[in-house]
């Protein structure tokens, strides 16, 4: 079961991811977009979006810190686990209410208002139902164990496993002795890597920081087009009316 | 200096009517499908009015275009590369749906499914977006001819900086259409804003183009653009723009804007330019001199120097050709009387307009004066000075020389050929008072008033060399493009593996290219020539009666006397 778990599992889904997106770049570089709905509404996104995608960097910055980063190297440079930890817990906790606030208000509006909503794929609701699941769980797990109990120092435990995960050694005895909400929040996240490729999340993997150095007008020249592959696509037969959303269930066509 | 060739559009707004041919085949061709309903590539604006998206020159609101930094560089107006890469969970700065309009339709089934009953049924509006009932408040022509009156006219960004005494004077306001495609700007904002890269300008022809692949939805080029003609399809979440119908270009003809133009006052040519005299062109430092600046960086075909330059930059020499015989350079260079649209955005539009004289002269009339006596038009362009500082507000950043000096040449060129018309010697000196020659009049003339199809669109084809590769042409085979049904995919209209916004694209359907060119320049009925016999009624003309309308007769065994009986239908397959 531990096997499984730690070991089988988080491999089986990091391939899926890569492959995935290998494929859905290969494949679907048409459907690689954000999809935004702003231009359905402006007024809450402005709040909730920067919120949220601002607190999930934030987030992200503090996993990769937490996970990549052996403990004894902070150490070395005379960073205590107390301080580490109260920084830690400190800044985790404000960019994980900005990130859940953000979501909450996003999936509100998306719920609300309606033009989004009718614009809200089957997919999409899957996805934010994986994606709420993975940060509910994950900033509830960090908070009972530092409200209730006095800290959890997953650096000992879970930075270990995850890092020999890409040594090809990978260690699921540590993993055993990990509370279960720590154990829900990595299962969950792993299933999100899996599912990630087929989602719209894909366009975390486009952020354009090419652009801080890119010429600002691009030319191009039309003799790279290949063949008759050049675009034309979003062709989906003639404007028809989404129907009117009287049952929740309802999808896009 | 580095010669590059930019297709450029010159429209003559003196006939313009207003009659949105244009938008509705460009709409046809375009943006007839869902994600794009509310989006016209092609729109036609009355004005004074508030344009389409609503207000969309007021760029303190909507921040489209560059402005001039302190250090003399540009950079666009919604903020430099940072601010952008911030701003891009939420733009701050998108118009929004209402802006345009919501797009509707109607519940056209009702009237078919209704119950019987004393009331005779209607289809209510449907929401395109949310399929509810909704209400029709606004569109894209929605104060067409000045619908609306005052209260919307008084709307318009441009009428605003005018002056103030303007807005009350609304009972001599004066009308004109204004038709508006994307600029193909030589230094394109939009292009400018997008964080991936996607939109790009052609290096062949200046073709300002959206890589359908490469956009990832982040919508700055909409708030980039201030002509505000960058669109984001809701459904596919990309950015959509007016392509100058390349595909069409590609092969000599011209945009379905320009070959739909019902007024022909339209003209197509190629402009060659210095592209390393863009940038500073564009930064300036007064507004008023960037109509000239621009002027500036284009190069004279007719130039030895130039002609050798385009040729070291690979040039072909049927475009130095057709470059020297380009209308709009007659129009902008020779004849100066064509101006670029908003040129204080600072994006070097190519799309230019010959402004309307026809307001100055229905004054003129109105008043009881004679509108084409020179003399008479001269001081009412200096007197009407409402229409003036109006034109000069789109034309030429609100400097009144340029217009005033291109509606006295207008003025002069009526004058001087009306002389002509009713057999009067002509005379030299209307010519010489606007610093014209009267062959250079007659030439004008020509070109404003009786040029045929092959002089308002002169338009080289793309090389032969990599003909293969235009799509109209089509030499490989049409099933083969990836995830056709040649390579086992859905054909047109197939789903990708996320529905109906995702997968591989399918080329655009097309009419055959020969039979369109004939057609277009012959006077009499167009025979396709392919056999075997099969019309395409869309390609049909209606002169005549094709072979291959009809199916063919059975054998002549009753009588056979009357040939223009159409035959029995063919249902053995034996008569072909």
């Amino acid at each position: 079961m531990n096997v499984l778990l730690w070991v089988v599992y988080p491999y089986l889904t990091i391939a899926i991811l890569v492959g995935g997106l290998i494929w859905r770049y290969r494949y679907d570089k048409f459907g690689w977009t954000t999809r935004s709905s702003q231009l359905y509404e402006s007024t809450v996104l402005r709040w909730g979006s920067p919120m949220f995608h601002f607190g999930i960097l934030m987030v992200l910055i503090g996993h990769v810190g937490g996970l990549l980063i052996p403990k004894s190297w902070t150490e070395a440079v005379g960073i205590t686990e107390h301080t580490y930890h109260l920084m830690a817990v400190f800044i985790g906790s404000v960019a994980g209410f900005c990130t859940l606030i953000g979501m909450a208000v996003l999936i509100a509006r998306r719920r609300l208002t309606g033009p989004v909503f009718a614009a809200t794929t089957r997919n999409d609701k899957a996805m934010y139902a994986v994606l709420t699941t993975v940060i509910v769980v994950g900033l509830w797990s960090t908070l009972r164990a530092n409200v209730v109990g006095d800290g959890y120092d997953y650096r000992e435990t879970i930075s270990p496993w995850f890092r020999s995960l890409f040594y090809l050694s990978p260690d699921p005895e540590i993993m055993a002795g990990v509370p279960v909400g720590f154990q829900i929040h990595i299962v969950t996240a792993f299933a999100l890597f899996a599912f990630w490729p087929f989602t719209r999340l894909v366009h975390a993997f486009s952020a354009p920081v090419g652009y801080l150095t890119r010429p600002y007008v691009p030319y191009r020249s039309r003799d790279t087009r290949p063949g008759l592959r050049p675009s034309r696509p979003g062709w989906e037969g003639p404007p028809r009316a989404p129907r009117a959303q009287r049952k929740p269930d309802r999808t896009r066509r | 200096m580095r010669v590059m060739a930019q297709m450029a559009m010159v429209m003559n707004l003196d006939k313009c009517i207003g009659c949105h041919t244009c938008s509705v085949t460009c709409k046809q061709a375009w943006t007839n499908r869902s994600g794009v309903e509310y989006v016209w590539f092609n729109n036609v604006e009355s004005r004074p009015g508030q344009g389409y998206p609503r207000t969309y020159q007021d760029q303190q609101t909507w921040q489209g275009g560059w402005v001039r930094t302190r250090s003399g560089r540009l950079k666009p107006r919604s903020g430099g590369r940072v601010k952008k890469l911030f701003s891009i969970f939420a733009n701050p700065k998108l118009p929004s749906m209402q802006d345009y309009y919501e797009p509707w339709t109607y519940d056209y089934e009702h009237l078919l499914t209704a119950p019987a009953g004393d009331d005779i049924p209607v289809a209510r509006p449907k929401s395109l977006l949310t399929g509810e009932d909704t209400k029709i408040t606004w569109s894209a022509n929605w104060d067409d001819s000045l619908a609306g009156g005052n209260e919307i006219a008084a709307g318009d960004p441009v009428l605003r900086q005018v002056s103030d005494r303007v807005r009350e004077e609304y009972e001599k306001a004066f009308l004109f259409f204004l038709p508006r495609i994307c600029e193909h700007c030589l230094n394109p904002s939009c292009a400018a804003t997008c964080p991936s890269g996607a939109i790009y300008k052609r290096s062949e022809d200046g073709i300002v183009l959206v890589d359908q692949d490469r956009c990832r939805g982040w919508r700055m080029c909409v708030t980039g653009c201030p002509y505000k003609k960058v669109y984001f399809n809701h459904r596919t979440g990309k950015a959509e723009k007016c392509t100058f119908c390349f595909p069409r270009i590609e092969i000599g003809q011209p945009t379905i804007c320009s070959e739909t133009c019902v007024g022909r006052l339209r003209y197509i040519g190629l402009m060659l330019y210095d592209a390393d005299a863009v940038a500073a062109a564009a930064a300036v430092k007064d507004e008023h001199d960037l109509y000239a600046a621009q002027r500036s960086v284009f190069l004279d075909p007719h130039d030895p120097a130039v002609v050798a330059a385009a040729r070291r930059a690979d040039i072909p020499d049927d475009w130095i050709e057709a470059a020297q015989r380009s209308p709009v350079w007659d129009l902008i260079m020779r004849h100066e009387v064509a101006l670029p649209l908003h040129p204080e955005y600072r994006t070097m539009p190519m799309v230019w307009y010959i402004p309307p004289l026809s307001p100055v002269v229905d004054v003129l009339r109105d008043t009881g004066h004679d509108g084409e006596d020179m003399r008479n038009l001269f001081g009412a362009v200096d007197a009407l000075r409402i229409p003036l500082e109006y034109l000069a507000g789109l034309f030429t950043a609100g400097d009144t020389a340029p217009v005033r000096a291109v509606l006295n040449r207008l003025g002069a060129m009526r004058a001087y050929q009306r002389r002509i018309n009713l057999g009067e010697p002509r005379d030299e000196s209307i010519a010489a008072a606007v610093g014209m020659t009267g062959a250079q009049m007659d030439d004008m003339y020509r070109l404003l008033a009786i040029a045929k199809y092959d002089e308002r669109y002169v338009i080289p084809a793309a090389h032969a060399e990599d003909a293969h590769h235009l799509e109209q042409l089509g030499t490989e085979c049409s099933l083969d493009y990836e995830g056709g049904p040649g390579m086992g995919g859905g054909g047109p209209y197939g789903q990708g593996p996320f529905g109906e916004s995702s997968g591989t694209p399918a080329p655009i359907q097309v009419e055959t290219f020969h039979m369109l060119r004939e057609r277009q320049t012959s006077d009499s009925f167009t025979d396709p020539g392919d056999e075997p016999r099969r019309v395409n009624l869309l390609n049909w003309d209606g002169k005549g009666r094709p072979a291959g309308l009809f199916p063919p007769r059975r054998n002549a065994t009753a009588g056979g006397a009357d040939t223009d009986e159409p035959g029995v239908i063919d249902t053995d397959g034996s008569g072909r």
